[in-house]
């Protein structure tokens, strides 16, 4: 699946486009097929995301994984401060990055 | 230490306001990030992997306790209650707002400080020894010749736009403590003719750096006169200007030009360029550098005890290993370890931040110094203070005693936070810290400098540990590249790749390894670096691959 992630123009915060608008969960993430480019040009026009690329993911039952490490970095957090991460109380949310 | 006059203070404060203007204007959709991009890093703002990121300078690491406690503050009021001091002698705070970046600049000029020219292809902060205008065996306080450097440097209108970045490293010590010949100029204030009464001086060398092609700086000039400093550096910059490769970033650092012309022949374009500006008023008057030198005049130091009570054993194991050899016998200057074993390497709560402060103001006249190692220094310390100090560390896990033991290394935040990273860097320094300490072997190993990149940037300086460590993405995995043989002293060496990479799991046990044959194979007075000169890479290799 090809999904569109960014950073958050005024927080920075890790975002995913999940069909409609942008959230902070990669689980969200929405499968844009070959539409990709074309949200992306929108979503910048409109100045609410920097710098959006598209990538590889893969649905899972677990949820949505990015298929590159440096995307599911992103995806939760610095994996040496879990306590940082968008899922503090999880202590297993960081075992699908590596 | 150094203090704003009125126009250093006008010019930051102006700058605050130009890019709260600028900032208001992104958020408002008025411009573009294309737009907005090279306008933050003007202003040390990155966009990393989690946040933007912001780069506060330290100019050659001095700063006094309140400019301290804002940072910590700032930590605490804007970050995530933490900032990441940097092997650029820098802070940075990883988890900043973009509508909250305006506020902490002026928070920041509140206390004369920025975050101008930390990042862009300019003259970076102007880096030092950390132990300037404490250490005993240092010529002269190489600090004034830093700030002259800083206050020429700050908005040249020449070198805002360079090829690539540019650093340079300041030191007046024959040890080098910043790693002076990996800098793209490194200048050594020295002596001429012999000791004490003869002419002071500064000796260039260009051409050095990290990165993908390492290279260690030749010296191109061994004496350039004091009232002829800037001057000289302009030249070197100037030719670096009109020469450097702007068709490729790969090879537009001041390195590549000085290799591929041959240090002879960019020496040769220098000196033209030096000799055609010395009639042109370039250089400061030298009434500026008197103004400049009181500032960094020595505190009111007393005699007192030359030694301390050693009957504490943890205590003495600190002065031994955080302690260096201060100018007056009565002080020595204090390392504050931030590498707590399984920390993360330069990283200080706002709370430890602001004790730092506090124990600056109490025990070192004010004054702390940011290592390139990621560790900070209270300068001057009385010797009878010592235990007070040690035990108020301790108390705030500050108080690890491992100076350049391999527990004290560099790591870099690599793909943790960084965009650039191919590999974490972090997780390696906990997990090595913590075998090393559990096994009892970090004492045994005495000085072993051990430096983590997690990508070709270098910014972990494993070119130049004696173990280093290179992360890379093999196929999406974390790979690691051990690397041995560098040193970033005044013997600078590059370190040579052992052979094929490692898994993490494999990298840190490679570390083991070639720590036991160091072992083995040492003689009396060796560090891990003299035996690996001695003995070379073959029976390293042995015990990693065979």
């Amino acid at each position: 699946m090809k999904i569109l992630t960014g950073n958050d123009l005024k927080s920075g915060a890790v975002i995913w486009w999940d069909g409609e608008n942008w959230s902070l969960h990669v689980d969200a993430a929405a499968d844009v097929g070959i539409h990709g480019e074309e949200i992306l040009a929108r979503e910048e026009a409109l100045r609410r995301v920097n710098v959006p690329y598209i990538i590889d993911g893969e649905a899972t039952a677990d949820g949505v994984r990015p298929a590159h490490i440096k995307d599911r970095v992103r995806a939760l957090g610095p994996t040496v401060r879990p306590d940082l991460t968008i899922k503090p109380l999880n202590a297993q949310a960081l075992d699908w990055i590596i | 230490m150094y203090s704003y006059d009125q126009y250093d203070q006008q010019m930051v404060d102006a700058r605050v306001a130009e890019f709260r203007d600028q900032a208001h204007r992104r958020l408002e959709g008025k411009l573009t990030e294309d737009q907005f991009k090279p306008l933050r890093l003007m202003n040390g703002l990155y966009l990393q992997l989690h946040a933007y990121m912001l780069r506060v300078a330290i100019p050659y690491g001095t700063l006094n306790s309140r400019q301290m406690t804002a940072l910590g503050d700032i930590a605490d009021k804007y970050d995530r209650g933490y900032g990441h001091f940097t092997t650029r002698q820098n802070l940075q705070y990883n988890w900043i707002k973009l509508e909250d970046a305006a506020d902490i600049l002026a928070d920041l000029a509140k206390v004369e400080m920025h975050a101008i020219q930390t990042s862009g292809n300019c003259i970076r902060n102007i880096s030092s020894d950390h132990f300037a205008g404490a250490a005993a065996d240092e010529l002269v306080d190489p600090r004034p010749y830093a700030e002259l450097l800083r206050q020429w440097s700050s908005f040249h209108p020449e070198f805002t736009y360079l090829p690539r970045k540019f650093k340079i490293a300041v030191i007046a010590a024959e040890k080098d403590r910043a790693a002076m010949r990996l800098h793209d100029i490194g200048i050594q204030i020295i002596e001429k003719d012999g000791e004490q009464g003869g002419e002071i001086g500064a000796r260039f060398y260009v051409g050095g750096g990290m990165g993908r092609t390492p290279m260690i700086a030749p010296m191109i000039r061994d004496f350039v006169p004091l009232d002829q400093l800037i001057t000289y550096s302009e030249a070197c910059l100037r030719v670096y200007n009109r020469y450097g490769r702007r068709d490729n970033k790969y090879k537009a650092r001041i390195k590549i030009l000085v290799h591929e012309l041959g240090a002879e022949e960019y020496t040769r374009q220098v000196e033209q360029e030096f000799a055609h500006m010395l009639d042109q008023g370039v250089e400061p008057p030298r009434e500026e550098l008197e103004r400049i030198k009181p500032f960094f005049d020595d505190p009111a130091f007393e005699d007192g005890a030359k030694h301390v009570d050693r009957s504490d054993p943890d205590f003495a194991l600190w002065v031994d290993r955080n302690t260096h050899r201060h100018k007056h016998d009565s002080y020595v200057s204090a390392v504050i370890s931030l590498k707590p074993v399984g920390g993360i390497p330069g990283d200080a709560t706002g709370e430890q931040i602001r004790i730092m402060a506090r124990l600056a103001k109490q025990y070192s006249f004010d004054e702390l110094r940011i290592m390139h190692t990621q560790n900070v220094v209270l300068p001057h310390v009385k010797i009878e203070d010592l235990h007070a100090l040690w035990t108020a560390l301790d108390a705030a896990d500050l108080g690890a005693p491992n100076m350049d033991s391999i527990e004290d290394m560099i790591a870099c935040p690599g793909l943790d936070y960084c965009a650039l990273a191919n590999a974490r860097s972090i997780p390696l320094a906990q997990r090595i810290s913590e075998k090393f300490d559990a096994s009892g072997k970090t004492e045994k190993l005495g000085e072993l400098k051990l430096k983590i990149s997690g990508c070709i940037n270098a910014c972990g300086h494993h070119h130049a540990g004696h173990i280093g460590i290179l992360g890379v993405d093999r196929k999406g995995v974390e790979n690691y590249q051990l690397s041995l043989g560098g040193s970033e002293a005044e013997d600078t060496s590059l370190a040579k790749i052992t052979g094929p990479g490692f898994t993490e799991d494999g990298v840190i046990e490679a570390v083991e390894k070639v720590t036991d044959v160091y072992l083995d194979a040492r003689e009396d007075g060796e560090r891990f670096l003299d035996t690996y000169r001695r003995i070379g890479m073959a029976p390293f290799k042995e015990a990693l691959y065979d």
